[in-house]
């Protein structure tokens, strides 16, 4: 699930989802529904648009749309600013959708610059954090 | 290493404070009472252990009553683990709720 590269790293989550990728391609792009999985958000399908990723936390993304291909992949920057450079990220995420024989195949791939730079590690502490309590609820509506 | 590294190394590197942090990483939420009946030391001496923890932000208490529930915030880890280890995670977790959503469009 993660890559390391002599140049840079990446973590590559992938899943198959029963739904077209139509659908998969509205809950990518369309805002009030990238809020509901993701995070509230700015987002316009127009490369160079530049928007912000809210945190339940507080934090805050800087995100510029780099390459669209509808229903096919989405590209965009996602930068995290923070004082403490272990916490400081730029990185690339990219979506890519497969049809498949009962739905899509999605492919996410975060890109982020190469370790020996200052600002190469570090990331969504605070988001992992809420992760876990998502995880959380997620167990607690299962059982 | 940076700072945080220090504080959650130091904070985990008493073995009696170790366990109790991995007890309730294992069995959950649980009260000073019930951590030093098998903590093979003092109530005062768990009560300290506790207060250390919550300091580096790896326990969270609740009152309730006269009762302090204490319960671990793994999360407070994730300095330990690299970026690529946590957004992981966090694109797992993503890819949950965007499960749920697309079940919803359904409807």
């Amino acid at each position: 699930m993660t890559q390391a590269a002599a140049e840079t790293r990446s973590v590559v989550v992938e899943r198959e989802f029963p739904h077209p990728p139509e659908k998969l391609w509205r809950a990518l792009t369309q805002p009030h529904l990238m809020e509901e999985w993701l995070m509230k958000n700015d987002f316009k399908p127009a490369v160079g648009h530049r928007f912000n990723l809210h945190g339940e936390w507080g934090g805050v993304l800087d995100c510029e749309v780099l390459a669209i291909e509808p229903n096919r992949s989405l590209s965009y920057t996602w930068n995290f600013t923070h004082e403490d450079a272990a916490f400081d990220l730029r990185s690339v995420v990219t979506f890519t959708l497969t049809p498949t024989s009962t739905g899509t195949h999605l492919r996410m791939e975060q890109a982020g610059f190469r370790p020996d730079q200052k600002q190469a590690f570090g990331g969504a502490k605070h988001g992992w954090q809420q992760n876990l309590e998502k995880l959380d609820q997620v167990a607690a509506r299962a059982d | 290493m940076t700072d945080t590294h220090d504080v959650l190394f130091r904070t985990l590197a008493d073995p009696t404070r170790r366990a109790i942090f991995e007890r309730l990483c294992r069995e959950g939420e649980q009260t000073v009472g019930a951590l030093t009946a098998r903590a093979g030391v003092s109530q005062p001496a768990v009560s300290k252990h506790l207060g250390i923890l919550k300091e580096a932000g790896l326990v969270r208490d609740r009152h309730a009553g006269r009762q302090t529930h204490y319960s671990a915030q793994p999360g407070a880890l994730a300095p330990l683990v690299d970026w690529t280890s946590r957004m992981a995670g966090f694109w797992q977790s993503r890819f949950d709720d965007l499960e749920d959503l697309l079940k919803r469009m359904d409807q």
